[in-house]
């Protein structure tokens, strides 16, 4: 069974709910198992936000992560929160523009500005996708091609730029972190 | 020969299980009347209150439902909207719809629900054995005011239709009282102008009629009805609220 | 889609034309869903202005003939119990949502199995019983509402569909298919009492005897629903020396538990109830002749193992693990206490 558990957390307003949504159908689209679980709280905006999404080739047993295969962590709260449910060979995904991420981790830990690397293309928003596109490049989870499909449905309903500077984040991602790529 | 009289189609011709010179009779007939005057007998849903009412289905020849103690408004407000060709309307005490149902009685008046509500307003919980309503006066003794009831202990009388008047969603409130041929002539009007609105598509109408329970007020059939016209009146005047 | 959703698009496609309810957490998506796509099949979505009020218009639009529901999370369902009673009481047809919550009181919002008893002892006053189904994914919430609406108006009883906080905000992929729906004849209805004697629909019987023979004929009704109602799924009871029982959101974890463990050799079969009431007690007879090892798992303190019990005939060992108040017995807490009775 090729099962991939994923943790997504920040603050809210950072967009983790949408990426772990278009994570989740991505998955979807590829014919993969997949459940999306938001906490849910009362917290809307400037909260804490995160998700879980499992993705397996499986019928899935629990929606709810105890331990992650991988973990994107948004902001520094949010890392020190959960990097203790990551599997000892998970992949830790780390905002490095909002957080530090932990000295010593030998494997498995790819660190990028995402909201440096969004604010550069324009829209400090977009540091969701730059995420999302590094999450997707350093696991192989979903295919980026996928992920840009679904981007540009959702922008031709939308907002055209914004679209266009989301698809820019999401190959700034995946380049920032595949193998070779400068890691700070 | 000229008929004139004859006994309505909509009312069962059966002794009811009211008290002697208890209201509900004079109100059940009044609205059984307006029913077959405006010919809408087999359209009419009826919403039954808990309270004395609550067997009004055992008098009235159209279908009826009981609603759960204050909820009349709710259940009218589904089943007028599921089937907003019928004539849908509630029969509710003070008990039900200004105690334990203001509620439901001022959200479906604020949304302006096209239903008819007929209150009748006896000024005491007549089949629980005579305890204080919202609307008893003040000084009135009942089983659960001794004394009388006094304003610091239990408030005020409470004017749910002068309240409800000040809805928008309101289209037509009138207070009438069940104590003359004269008095009954206007209820009668009232009511059918009640249900019109309704087919008319008018909006939310109710028509408050006062009503004698000399079992609980401890009087005769006739000094209740004294007492509704010297007493009664003062606290809650008859005419068009709205 | 997420289970709130798909029970609502479940509910309108089964039929419902007429939705009732008030906000609570974590069931909001539901009215929402509601709101703004019930108008589309003509119906009518309305946002009450209390729970109790939802439920009241629900007995009115079932007495109206329509196929009506409301949804709320625990606290809510606690203030729908008094017209539950009255729809049981009445006989008429209903569907009703729990996404349980963590009580008692105003609890929290996480999810929960709490309302266990509530659901399937009655809740409200008198001896009724409502029909309860359990979804254990995104694709079950959905399909149930057809069972749902059909069962309520097959047995004119209010059906109650038993989910929790979890299966409300989880998404899953839904491949919506067209169920098939089964219309009843509703002479007893409110329809104006044109061409016939007029209907009368109500739950008060004060003359002598009137109320006992209503309760016996809903007796019979329930008899009926418990020889005819009971389902479940189970999985690798052949070889299993200790079976463990789990529903809806719960079940989820367990299998995958479960899973780990035979993986690893050891003999472990699942029950899951999907009916609760009537509890599948079906599914355990062919157990009792064996000497087997029994876990009830759950988001309470111990409800449902209280009907494991009885379907044991309480002559098996039955442990339990459970955690409530937000509490979630985890994978790894659940394969410990399953080797502690290998």
């Amino acid at each position: 069974m090729n099962e991939t558990r994923i943790i997504i957390a920040g603050y809210g307003g950072q967009g983790i709910l949408l990426l772990g949504k278009i994570l989740a159908q991505a998955a979807m689209q590829e014919g993969k198992r997949v459940t999306f679980l938001p906490a849910y709280g009362a917290e809307v905006r400037g909260g804490t936000a995160n998700c879980m999404v499992v993705v397996s080739d499986e019928e899935i047993g629990s929606p709810f992560v105890e331990q992650a295969d991988v973990l994107v962590a948004m902001n520094e709260p949010s890392l020190r929160r959960f990097e203790g449910r990551l599997k000892p060979r998970g992949v830790m995904i780390v905002n490095s523009s909002l957080a530090q991420p932990p000295a010593g981790r030998a494997t498995g830990a790819v660190s990028v500005p995402f909201t440096d690397i969004a604010l550069k293309l324009g829209n400090a928003r977009s540091a969701n996708m730059v995420a999302l596109g590094c999450c997707a490049a350093s696991t192989q989870v979903v295919a980026l091609k996928t992920i840009s499909r679904i981007l540009q449905d959702f922008a031709g309903k939308t907002n055209k730029q914004l679209g266009e500077i989301n698809q820019q984040a999401l190959l700034a991602g995946s380049k920032a972190c595949t193998p070779g790529a400068s890691q700070r | 020969m000229e008929k004139i009289y004859a006994h309505p189609q909509s009312l069962y011709n059966v002794s009811s299980h009211y008290c002697a010179g208890c209201g509900h009779g004079i109100a059940h007939r009044l609205v059984a009347e307006a029913v077959d005057e405006l010919g809408i007998r087999e359209k009419v849903i009826a919403i039954a209150p808990v309270g004395c009412a609550v067997l009004a289905y055992d008098y009235w020849n159209f279908d009826c439902t009981e609603a759960a103690h204050g909820r009349a408004l709710a259940v009218a407000t589904a089943i007028k909207r599921v089937r907003p060709d019928n004539v849908v309307f509630t029969y509710q005490g003070d008990g039900d719809l200004a105690a334990i149902g203001t509620n439901e009685t001022i959200h479906t008046a604020n949304r302006g629900e096209n239903l008819t509500v007929i209150f009748i307003n006896n000024a005491v919980y007549g089949m629980t054995g005579g305890q204080m309503a919202p609307t008893s006066l003040i000084g009135q003794k009942t089983a659960t005011t001794l004394k009388g009831r006094d304003p610091a202990l239990q408030g005020y009388p409470l004017k749910i239709s002068e309240l409800l008047a000040q809805l928008p969603g309101v289209k037509y409130v009138e207070r009438v009282a069940l104590i003359s041929p004269a008095e009954i002539n206007k209820a009668r009007q009232a009511v059918l102008l009640a249900l019109r609105n309704q087919i008319e598509g008018v909006g939310f109408s109710l028509v408050e009629m006062l009503s004698p329970c000399p079992t609980y007020w401890g009087m005769s059939a006739q000094a209740a009805m004294g007492w509704i016209k010297e007493t009664m009146i003062k606290e809650f005047p008859l005419g068009r609220i709205k | 889609m997420s289970g709130n959703d798909a029970i609502a698009e479940g509910a309108i496609r089964a039929g419902c034309r007429f939705y009732a309810g008030y906000p609570i957490t974590p069931q909001n998506e539901l009215t929402a869903y509601m709101a703004e796509h019930m108008p589309e099949s003509g119906g009518v979505a309305i946002q009450a202005e209390s729970e109790l009020a939802a439920i009241n218009m629900v007995f009115g639009a079932a007495a109206a003939g329509a196929r009506a529901m409301t949804s709320s999370s625990s606290p809510g369902i606690s203030l729908k119990q008094e017209g539950i009673s009255y729809l049981a009481g009445a006989e008429l047809p209903g569907v009703i949502v729990n996404m349980m919550r963590g009580g008692p009181g105003l609890g929290n919002i996480a999810p929960s199995q709490s309302d266990y008893f509530q659901a399937t002892r009655g809740g409200g006053h008198g001896d009724y019983r409502c029909l309860v189904l359990a979804p254990a994914s995104v694709e079950e919430a959905f399909g149930q509402m057809f069972e749902a609406f059909d069962r309520a108006d097959r047995y004119r009883n209010p059906v109650i569909i038993l989910g929790d906080g979890m299966l409300g905000q989880m998404m899953e992929p839904l491949s919506v298919s067209p169920g098939r729906i089964k219309s009843y004849a509703k002479p007893w209805a409110l329809t104006g009492c044109k061409g016939r004697a007029p209907n009368i629909i109500r739950s008060l019987y004060l003359k002598d005897g009137a109320l006992e023979d209503v309760n016996l004929r809903l007796q019979k009704k329930y008899a009926l629903m418990r020889r005819t109602e009971q389902r479940w799924e189970s999985a690798c009871l052949d070889d299993a020396r200790v079976v463990v029982v789990a529903y809806g959101g719960m079940f989820r974890i367990v299998k995958g538990a479960v899973r780990k463990l035979r993986e690893a050799g050891k003999k472990i079969g699942l029950i899951r109830p999907i009916s609760l009431w009537p509890f599948p007690d079906r599914a355990f007879e062919p157990l009792l002749k064996k000497r087997l090892s029994y876990l009830a798992v759950e988001m309470s303190y111990g409800q449902m193992i209280e009907d494991v019990r009885l379907a044991l005939c309480t002559r098996q060992p039955i442990e339990f693990l459970g955690r409530a108040g937000g509490g979630i017995p985890t994978e790894e807490a659940i394969i410990k206490k399953i080797k502690t009775m290998l």
